[in-house]
């Protein structure tokens, strides 16, 4: 929440360097005194555990680029090299493939938290849209760097997404071929695929700077939708409360990252991608890795001709659009009440949209045969369906709850509910 | 409220596993056929692997497999890594080791002398193990046009990599489901994908001659054990750092244990005083 700096220069230095460059000041109002709502409980941790992600995928990528071969006839070899004779190269590479997907696991969770709780309303429109930016970077970067180890899902997962581009009615084979330079995924592909999967990871620290400047002008959502009206009671510094319980978050976080490094490094990924790429044998079932799933199985849903929009075309359009819907997001949803803690018919509607999300996945996985070509069609009418007809009217018709008119009120009520609970039961059935 | 969410999820997330796992088995049934389970030693988060099987294994691979199948990705120096088959703790440097310089001076390696000139020479610790063909295009005239795959990864490049080797090195001789084709010079074996595979049965009982050592005593070179010997040399070569790796992810986690136990405390420390 931005609102007059706190921070006090001490040192002769500091007081020198404040007025010409304050960025001590920035830090400390950014990362130590900034005020947090008291009541953010453990869904708000993956901000952190994100921000973890970025950086250790950064390093470890940066390590690995010292080691790699970008070009079609070393880049498997040299990847093996790097876990055979690499000093400490398997760990690196493990993380870096394993990180991905712990990247992944974090931000769906962070996404759907800001769903649940309504964090991407007035006054969060631009921080929500930023995230949605990030997450569109972070799947062209996980989808480039799935190409580098040039194995057989590497090259025909890249075939199969590069025509997604070539789907595009009259101009689209042109700009496949500009795209991969040349008429298939070949070297050129590689090569270029390896420099903005380097340069990307830089521009979604950028995006992610954005995202926390958007986050500190509002400051936080919180668990009941309410803003923040007394900074003094209802807020606490971002330090040491903050860094703390992230922090045990993250550790937590970490042991699951490690659980997969040290113990299971390649059970996310797919046995084929140890097959080295070759562009005579099309493996038997083409799949990208388990993030992405769900939004394959949305460009697998549509399998009919809408009038002059074939079905290759219509998927595209479809997987576009799921992601391209979020941004819409903040106007769609009618709702005046943020927290869906206080929209219990509208809750019902967002755990729906959970399992949905999870039974999309599933479908990207199988092959695009019946029932799952029925089943992938029915999740992605009802993935559209929750953004464009559910939220918009719900916010119409349901009737919410009451929720607390601050959040000082809601801490109060939960403390004095939970001692009331100790005392007398009757008293909290009449409640 | 929060107990509630997290058991919606948590039974969510539990019934689209099993959905998974049940749907993907039924699907890999239809196709091929599951393969048998084979528990090695170096299974698990403790496991580890057995020395003398992986010479064992490695003796059949050499004197069997290596015959059509290259492993391009391994150094003969590798076998003398720390847990690698022949390692010993005398020779923490490989190449110095006289087992491992045995096993490659036992091969011919093309080189170029001082001079120039193409020669012949024993092979080193630290040359690349001899692939059988020299291109891809003699590896495939040589059998009937299929080409023997690459072992040095290959039991991650499989799923179930150890049940799947395990199962198709044990796989032959079953009888032919009514229908099937088999064409001259190919062979059943209902582990591969499709049925029909072009290698014939290797490891039939007694090919290769274990040696008598105290570590060998009481097994036998049945088809069976010498199956399970060539996956543990595979597995090896496919991760050759996996005990490594075994045990530095036993110290992260001891590590990552303690600090999450600290900042626990010390989050309820610096909370105590907040209502929240």
């Amino acid at each position: 929440m931005s609102g007059p700096s706190t921070y006090v220069p001490k040192s002769g230095f500091e007081k020198w360097l404040d007025t010409r460059l304050p960025v001590v000041r920035f830090m400390n109002d950014t990362l130590v005194d900034f005020p947090t709502p008291k009541n953010l409980n453990y869904w708000y941790t993956f901000g952190g555990i994100l921000a973890i992600c970025l950086v250790l995928q950064i390093v470890t990528g940066i390590i690995l680029a010292m080691h790699y071969v970008p070009h079609v006839d070393h880049a498997f070899n040299s990847v093996e090299r790097i876990m055979r004779d690499v000093n400490g190269g398997w760990l690196i590479r493990y993380m870096h493939s394993n990180g991905a997907s712990m990247f992944f696991l974090a931000v769906y969770i962070h996404i759907f938290r800001g769903l649940y709780y309504g964090s991407y309303k007035a006054p969060r429109e631009i921080l929500w849209g930023l995230g949605v930016i990030i997450f569109l970077l972070m799947i062209i970067t996980a989808f480039m760097g799935y190409v580098l180890p040039w194995g057989q899902m590497s090259l025909w997962g890249a075939t199969v997404i590069t025509n997604i581009v070539g789907a595009v009615p009259f101009i689209g084979e042109s700009i496949k071929i500009w795209l991969l330079g040349g008429p298939s995924v070949d070297n050129a592909t590689l090569n270029r695929f390896f420099s903005l999967h380097y340069l990307l990871p830089f521009v979604i620290a950028g995006v992610v700077i954005l995202h926390i400047w958007a986050l500190h002008v509002p400051g936080n959502n919180n668990p009941t939708g309410v803003e923040v009206q007394d900074v003094k009671k209802e807020t606490l510094p971002f330090h040491p409360y903050y860094t703390v319980k992230d922090a045990f978050a993250i550790c937590v976080f970490m042991m699951i990252f490690a659980g997969f490094v040290f113990y299971g490094p390649n059970t996310l990924g797919h046995p084929d991608n140890y097959i080295p790429a070759n562009n005579q044998v099309t493996p038997s079932h083409i799949v990208p890795e388990w993030y992405l799933l769900p939004f394959y199985a949305i460009l697998r849903a549509i399998t009919f001709d809408v009038l002059i929009i074939d079905a290759k075309f219509g998927g595209v359009i479809a997987m576009a659009g799921a992601i391209l819907i979020l941004f819409a997001l903040p106007w769609l949803d009618s709702s005046k009440i943020k927290s869906m803690r206080y929209r219990p018919v509208a809750r019902m509607w967002w755990f729906a949209f959970v399992i949905n999300f999870l039974v999309l996945a599933v479908c990207g996985a199988m092959p695009a045969e019946p029932p799952w070509t029925a089943i992938s069609l029915i999740s992605t009418i009802y993935y559209f369906a929750y953004f464009l007809v559910v939220l918009p009217v719900l916010g119409v018709i349901e009737k919410p709850l009451t929720p607390p008119a601050s959040i000082a009120d809601s801490i109060f009520k939960s403390s004095a509910h939970g001692k009331q609970v100790s005392v007398s039961p009757v008293a909290v059935a009449a409640e | 409220m929060k107990a509630f969410v997290m058991r919606r999820i948590i039974l969510g997330s539990a019934a689209v596993v099993a959905a998974v796992m049940g749907t993907s088995s039924a699907f890999a049934a239809t196709d091929v056929k599951h393969p048998r389970p084979v528990v090695g030693s170096w299974e698990g988060p403790l496991g580890r692997f057995d020395q003398a099987q992986l010479q064992r294994g490695f003796q059949i691979y050499k004197e069997v497999c290596s015959s059509c199948h290259s492993m391009n990705l391994l150094h003969y120096r590798n076998l003398g890594d720390e847990h690698a088959p022949f390692f010993d703790p005398k020779y923490p440097n490989p190449n110095d080791n006289p087992v491992i310089k045995a096993i490659a001076a036992q091969y011919t390696v093309n080189a170029v002398d001082p001079d120039g000139n193409s020669e012949e020479r024993p092979g080193l610790p630290s040359d690349k193990f001899i692939a059988p063909f020299e291109n891809r295009a003699q590896g495939q005239a040589a059998n009937g046009g299929a080409y023997p795959p690459d072992l040095s990864v290959m039991i991650k490049a499989r799923a179930n990599g150890h049940d799947y080797v395990y199962s198709l090195m044990t796989g032959y001789n079953q009888p032919l489901p009514k229908g099937k084709i088999v064409s001259e010079g190919k062979y059943y074996n209902p582990y591969m994908p499709g049925g029909v595979i072009a290698m014939g049965e290797q490891l039939a009982d007694g090919r290769v001659e274990y040696a008598e050592t105290e570590a060998n005593k009481g097994i036998k070179n049945t088809e069976e054990q010498m199956s399970k010997d060539v996956v543990a040399f595979l597995a090896w070569a496919s991760d050759p750092h996996q005990t490594a790796r075994k045990s530095t992810g036993l110290g992260v986690m001891a590590f990552l244990l303690i600090l999450a136990t600290f900042l626990w405390f010390s989050y309820k420390s610096v909370w105590r005083n907040v209502e929240h």
